[in-house]
């Protein structure tokens, strides 16, 4: 795939990655051998039917891979782009045993993004029931169970805190991995299938989850708030003037556009030397923000090395290529201050690998005596987020002891009617695991609401009430 | 999209005014404490503001802004009755918990007055003896006198420049307070950062319990960015999340101070900026105009 020139793209926010062209697309559908067990659909957090998919490309038959696609994935156009498909459908691909993997990403990307051009949307005729459902948060997970439940016929109410809708895929990804536009069109296509959107309202202290149930008249809740809560450091010189979180750093650049203050009020931290802890994609994110800010050295600090750096393959690639310095086995000891209340440096220790931890990783530890100082200006944390606590100061949802959403395998919570998924359940993970959460959210609200789903094998014997089987009871709904 | 009429605005000075926003379901939620975030349009930044006052029957909810800057003096400047904010979410932050005190001082320095307010309200209510301290300038900057005479039991005003009530600043005030009422169990202080540090250093050596409200600079008030984090004894805390209302001996203020200064560079710039744009518009209204009456 055509790609913008390093040293040319470091320095603008247009996308990186150009896109196939229709010929680019062909050529790449040919390499699939359509292997019958499928190995990538196993991969794919969703199952998409990948063959089939690309089978219909190379027929020429976009619009039919689009109708293939649309069948799992909501957001094809933003997975096929920000997907980690090295680790997922990609990584397991028959032809990777041998020779570069089919580019199914890629692949997905361009039908996506064909059908954003054409105005393609699949929406079913909808018949109407009379179930009311309540999204709180509008990222990936939210988005999801939204479409399923429009689709099943429900009255479905999107509320996000924020004043646009898109969770992360707004505030955090930027735009030149993942345009606006692209994340604007697929939330056009839910408000086609009758989603209504109320930004600007922060659930739990306008109204609280108990009170969507008891006096709002919604028959379902689904939570998809996100884990958005970054970790500091905890070092010496942690709150001083030019140390910030890279969300603090990608909210500013991308949702408030800081990057074109001052026709946009909002300021932006602006570095000549930045460093960025951490390396997973917000991190690489946050330092090729940075390169595009104007930085002249952007430094990466990870105190693993590159081998375990969980960030995408591909945007670890890109961020070298367009000048990044990375200093692997290097950990922050403390932050320089300049007297003045501001950054002036940081002072770093080498590591080496020790004994593998509990994650698997091999434990990296300090290697005593090799403290060094360096010069920087900008000091950028990305090393984790935690859960974001206003659903537990609000709601009586029980949650686990680091503060996640406490939920069965039917992603039902402990209040009967709300369901939860995405990072507020699992911890931060991707976006298409979270989507994937939101229609098994859906999947299961459709059950509890006795919703016909022809996805779903119902039981038949045992579970009936005065002789009618329990999931089709939507005759009449009981609550406690 | 967003429809936030304001219905209300009154000018109390040529920098303070206040707006009373259209919000039903806002009023209703509102607790003393509580601050929402603003948005004047589209390009704007998001603006952290205290709710000084909530009406649940006329469902609106009362800001009082001080111009400061690009944002705050762009609204004194387009937010009239009729119009409509972009942006308005909330209510934001941890509501003040009920106290149990029997005898608090409630001390508003400028801005800070209004903000005040809602507590002093909630705490008359909750059946404890209210000493208002509140502190201005000078004279002409004196407002909601009457509001705090009608929740207060005692009322002390306090001017910089002697014009008005006591000579000098509101830590005078709460020392007059604790002097004539030694069973004083809590003071409440809302105003700039140096003037709740001075509140807090004038209580410690009497070891009553001073609450502050902090305003450090924030961006989604969620708990999202870590922005506004202030140091409370030996810990970091989201004052979006976490506060906004803080145990005042514990807090660090001058870190919170020397935060605040992180953008004064890019505020400068906003503002130099804005008045531009501002005088530009100006001389092409005065030019049309003079055009027309030739
Ligand atoms: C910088 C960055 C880069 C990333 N890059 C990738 C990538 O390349 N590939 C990938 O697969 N994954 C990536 N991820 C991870 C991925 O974005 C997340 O796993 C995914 O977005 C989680 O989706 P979600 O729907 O659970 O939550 P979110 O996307 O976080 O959305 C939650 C939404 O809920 C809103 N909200 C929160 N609280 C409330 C409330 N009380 N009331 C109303 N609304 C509320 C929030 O404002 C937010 O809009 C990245 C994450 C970040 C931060
Ligand atoms: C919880 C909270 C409640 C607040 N309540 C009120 C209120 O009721 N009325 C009111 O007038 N103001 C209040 N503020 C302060 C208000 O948010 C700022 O004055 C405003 O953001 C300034 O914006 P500006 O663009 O006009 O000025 P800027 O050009 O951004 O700044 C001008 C001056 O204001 C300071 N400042 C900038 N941003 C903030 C900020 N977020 N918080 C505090 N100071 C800031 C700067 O250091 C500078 O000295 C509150 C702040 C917080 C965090
Ligand atoms: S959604 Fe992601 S993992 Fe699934 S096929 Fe598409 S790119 Fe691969
Ligand atoms: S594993 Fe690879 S080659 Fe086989 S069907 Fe999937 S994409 Fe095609
Ligand atoms: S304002 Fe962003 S975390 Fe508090």
């Amino acid at each position: 795939m055509r790609e913008q020139d390093p040293a040319v793209r470091a320095r603008n926010f247009e996308e990186v990655a150009c896109g196939y062209h229709p010929d680019d697309a062909m050529r790449e559908s040919e390499r699939c051998l359509f292997c019958p067990d499928q190995p990538c659909v196993s991969g794919c957090p969703v199952g998409i039917n990948i063959p089939g998919f690309i089978r219909k490309i190379n027929e020429k038959d976009i619009r039919g891979a689009y109708d293939i696609l649309t069948e799992t994935s909501l957001l094809p156009a933003i997975c096929g782009r920000v997907c980690p498909q090295e680790n997922q459908c990609e990584g397991v691909c028959t032809v990777g045993q041998t020779l570069e993997a089919v580019a199914i990403g890629r692949l997905e990307r361009f039908v996506g993004d064909t059908a954003i051009r054409e105005g393609w949307a699949n929406i079913p005729y909808i018949e109407p029931n009379h179930f009311k459902v309540g999204i709180v948060g509008s990222g990936p997970a939210g988005m999801a169970c939204a479409a399923d439940m429009a689709k099943a016929g429900c009255d479905v109410t999107v509320y996000e805190a924020f004043h646009q809708a898109g969770g992360v895929l707004k505030y955090g990804i930027p735009d030149f991995r993942l345009p606006n536009p692209v994340i604007d069109a697929e939330i056009n296509n839910l408000r086609k299938l009758g989603v209504k959107f109320e930004c600007n309202t922060l659930v739990g202290r306008l109204f609280t989850l108990e009170q969507m149930i008891s006096e709002m008249g919604y028959d379902a809740v689904f939570v998809g708030v996100g884990a958005g809560y970054p970790t500091m450091l905890g070092i010496p010189g942690d709150s001083l003037n030019g140390v910030l979180s890279a969300n603090e750093l990608l909210t500013r650049c991308n949702l408030m556009r800081a990057k074109e203050f001052p026709n946009f009020d909002t300021p932006q931290p602006i570095g000549k030397r930045v460093a960025v802890v951490g390396a997973g994609n917000t991190a690489m994110d946050a330092m090729r923000v940075s390169l595009r800010l104007g930085a002249e050295k952007v430094y990466c600090i990870y105190r693993r090395s590159h081998k375990e750096a969980p960030a995408r393959a591909e945007e670890i690639h890109h961020a070298e290529e367009e000048g990044v310095e990375f200093h692997w086995l290097t950990n922050p000891v403390s932050i320089l201050d300049d007297g003045n209340g501001n950054v002036m440096g940081m002072r770093c220790v080498r590591m080496e690998l020790g004994e593998p931890d509990a994650s698997g990783r091999r434990r990296p530890v300090p290697v005593p005596g090799s403290e060094f100082d360096f010069e920087c200006d900008l000091i950028v944390y990305a090393i984790g987020t935690n859960a974001n606590p206003i659903m537990g100061q609000t709601c009586k949802l029980r949650l686990n002891k680091w503060g996640y959403i406490d939920t069965d395998e039917n992603l039902a919570t402990s209040m009967a009617g709300v369901f939860a998924g995405g990072d507020i359940v699992t911890g931060a993970a991707t976006v298409i695991e979270a989507m994937g959460a939101g229609r098994r959210a859906a999947a299961s609200m459709k059950a509890y609401l006795g919703i016909r789903d022809t996805n779903r094998p119902y039981r038949t014997a045992g579970d009936t009430l005065f002789g009618i089987d329990t999931s089709e009871r939507n005759f009449a709904r009981i609550r406690a | 999209m967003s429809n936030f009429e304001i219905v209300k605005r009154e000018d109390f000075s040529d920098v303070t005014y206040l707006l009373e926003v259209r919000h039903p379901l806002m009023a209703k939620a509102a607790k003393p404490g509580q601050f929402v975030i603003v948005m004047l349009n589209e390009h704007g930044e998001r603006v952290p503001l205290t709710i000084a006052d909530f009406d649940r029957e006329k469902g609106t909810v009362t800001l009082v802004v001080q111009a400061v800057g690009k944002t705050t003096r762009q609204m004194q400047q387009q937010c009239k009755v009729g119009t409509s904010l972009y942006g308005l979410v909330g209510p934001m932050g941890i509501p003040t918990p009920d106290s149990h005190a029997k005898k608090v001082v409630c001390v508003g320095g400028g801005l800070g007055v209004a903000p005040v307010y809602p507590q002093a309200r909630a705490l008359k209510e909750s059946g404890a003896y209210v000493i208002g301290v509140i502190g201005f300038r000078t004279k002409d900057l004196v407002f909601w006198e009457d509001k705090f005479r009608a929740i207060c039991d005692e009322l002390i005003i306090c001017s910089d420049d002697g014009s008005v009530g006591l000579h000098g600043r509101v830590t005078a005030g709460i020392e007059q307070a604790i002097k004539k009422h030694p069973d004083i169990d809590e003071v409440v202080a809302i105003g700039p950062p140096i003037m709740m540090k001075s509140c807090a250093e004038t209580t410690r050596p009497y070891k009553i319990k001073t609450m502050v409200s902090l305003n450090p600079i924030m961006v989604d008030g969620t708990g999202m960015c870590g922005g506004c984090r202030v140091k409370i004894g030996d810990q970091v805390k989201f004052a979006c999340v976490d506060g906004p209302d803080f145990d005042g001996h514990l807090v660090d203020f001058d870190d919170l101070m020397t935060r605040l200064r992180r953008y004064t560079k890019e505020e400068r710039m906003a503002l130099d900026h804005w008045e531009k744009g501002c005088r530009m518009q100006k001389s092409i209204d005065n030019a049309v105009d003079a055009a027309k009456t030739k």
